[in-house]
């Protein structure tokens, strides 16, 4: 067997570590290869470039609205909402969950409201909510609360039902009452799986605020998408989507990094 | 003082088909103040749900469990347990742990510390003081756990198979580790294992236990002297007591197993 064909071997074993260098490769190839295909057949005129700009233009279309300023009014509009929506569901949410995953009583009696809720798109309550409270920041931030409320509850519950009988039985036995374990054991104990929560459910939030910026808005990276399309604009939706990937990574990274300085014990036991 | 009487102790529990199963029954023991007592008996025969009993954890279906003529009725800081894993607070540092149960008690932090510090270093962990649960071996996790216990100052000592879940090696150095610290401490211990040999290297008696329902068929008095050393298992004394334990366990076995077949 040659050097190349085992290289091969041993890449195609599964779970088998990689060099970062070859990780950062193969990223970038696969990166590269969609950009390059998106080159290819704008600049190649094989698609109508009104309805598929090429890079060169949306380039151009981000340099305009960054030096007008309209992109940041919108991107801040955006950002505003979502952390306000994602805020107030986290504050309610992160505490009853929790009760809910280790307090049978909360348990039964959330259970049947929550499950049912939960399965109703809440794209389904958004004309009953403009009805209701317009289409301001309220409505969005409504919108938002409701989508994530409901999945973060039942994923919070779980991650304190999934704290080990043993945590609980060495706090006891060391002398502590129930509320300490609840404060010094169960508390504490929940605190990775939140974080890994909140930075799921931030993921959804964003989804939710673009339904709803797109639905009824005057503001907002998803107003913008809208007003876009209906200029024919395809580059400023191009703009748009780029803004809101990127926005949604620093954020994902943002939670890691959090989780990574602040709780630095977390990991296997 | 930390003696433990075992009265009349039953527990029944309804099965998830619906069957009625008696873990535990009609079991009475006495455990003298400052005895290492050993429970052993074949896996489901009951013996961790009484020590859990005695911890206060699970209320017996039938019975009392009294610790100084006092009627146990729940967890409490005077009865210290060491679980088989799991049980470090991961949030916490080696030396965090080991305070928990004295800043429950709002002891001052300097004499917290320097208590800490004392049982840290005898269960060999000094210069481990600021590691994580993550950062350690299962063998240190075990440490940190009876160095915790032992920290609070407890009555007694409950062990639920603490080294079972380690490799045979580090097994045997964390017995001759436990025997250590106990010969100076002298506490009230009780042990529970299905381990023969580390029943009788461990314990100065010995109870054997029945397959469920649970019940003491056999006590053997280990009369080794302290500090023990390994190669007393291999003695004509202590092979007899081990001869006489495996006969017992081995027909318990078979019955469990039957009982479970039919």
């Amino acid at each position: 067997m040659g050097t190349a064909q085992i290289a091969l071997l041993k890449v195609l074993t599964p779970r088998r570590e990689i060099s970062r260098g070859l990780g950062l490769s193969a990223g970038a190839l696969i990166a590269g290869f969609i950009f390059l295909f998106w080159c290819v057949i704008t600049y190649g005129a094989l698609v109508d470039t009104t309805f598929c700009p090429p890079p060169h233009r949306v380039l151009l279309a981000l340099w305009k609205v960054l030096a007008d300023g309209s992109l940041f009014k919108h991107a801040w509009s955006s950002l505003v909402v979502i952390n306000l929506g994602f805020f107030l569901s986290s504050l309610i949410a992160i505490p009853l969950g929790i009760m809910m995953g280790s307090f049978r009583i909360v348990a039964a009696a959330l259970e049947p409201v929550v499950n049912f809720i939960r399965y109703l798109p809440v794209t389904s309550m958004i004309p009953l909510l403009i009805l209701w409270i317009g289409i301001g920041l309220e409505e969005k931030v409504a919108v938002i609360f409701i989508g994530t409320f409901f999945q973060q509850i039942v994923m919070f519950a779980d991650v304190s039902a999934q704290v080990p009988d043993e945590l609980f039985s060495a706090g006891y036995t060391l002398g502590a009452s129930r509320r300490q374990v609840v404060m010094k054991v169960l508390l504490p104990a929940t605190l990775p799986g939140v974080m890994d929560v909140l930075r799921v459910t931030m993921g959804w939030a964003w989804t939710y605020l673009v339904v709803a910026e797109l639905v009824a808005s005057n503001s907002g990276l998803g107003y913008m998408s809208m007003q876009a399309m209906r200029g024919l604009h395809a580059d400023l939706i191009f703009v748009a989507i780029l803004v809101i990937g990127f926005l949604g990574m620093v954020t994902d990274q943002i939670f890691r990094w959090i989780k990574a300085v602040w709780l630095p014990w977390a990991g296997q036991r | 003082m930390g003696e433990v009487s075992i009265e009349r102790v039953g527990l029944s529990f309804k099965s998830r088909k619906g069957d009625d199963v008696i873990a535990l029954n009609n079991l009475s023991l006495q455990i003298p103040d400052k005895q290492f007592a050993v429970i052993v008996g074949p896996s489901g025969c009951g013996k961790s749900s009484l020590l859990d009993i005695i911890a206060g954890l699970k209320e017996p279906t039938g019975g009392q469990c009294k610790l100084d003529d006092q009627v146990i009725s729940g967890p409490g800081a005077e009865r210290g347990m060491v679980f088989q894993n799991y049980s470090l607070f991961p949030w916490l540092t080696v030396l965090q742990n080991v305070e928990f149960g004295l800043s429950l008690k709002n002891v001052g932090q300097r004499e917290r510390i320097e208590r800490a510090r004392f049982y840290v270093n005898a269960v060999g962990l000094g210069g481990f003081e600021n590691s994580y649960p993550k950062q350690l071996s299962g063998g240190m996790k075990q440490r940190v756990a009876i160095a915790r216990s032992l920290a609070n100052d407890p009555k007694i000592l409950l062990m639920d198979e603490p080294f079972g879940a380690l490799d045979s090696q580090t097994r045997t150095v964390m017995q001759e580790l436990l025997l250590g610290v106990w010969e100076k401490n002298q506490k009230t211990v009780l042990f529970v294992t299905h381990d023969i040999d580390e029943a009788l290297f461990l314990g100065e008696k010995v109870y054997v236990m029945s397959a469920r329902p649970g019940r003491i068929i056999d006590t053997l008095s280990v009369d080794f002297p302290h500090p023990r050393n390994y190669d007393m298992l291999t003695s004509p004394p202590c092979l007899e007591l081990k001869r006489r334990i495996h006969h017992n366990l081995h027909t318990e076995v078979h019955k469990a197993m039957a009982a479970a077949a039919a």
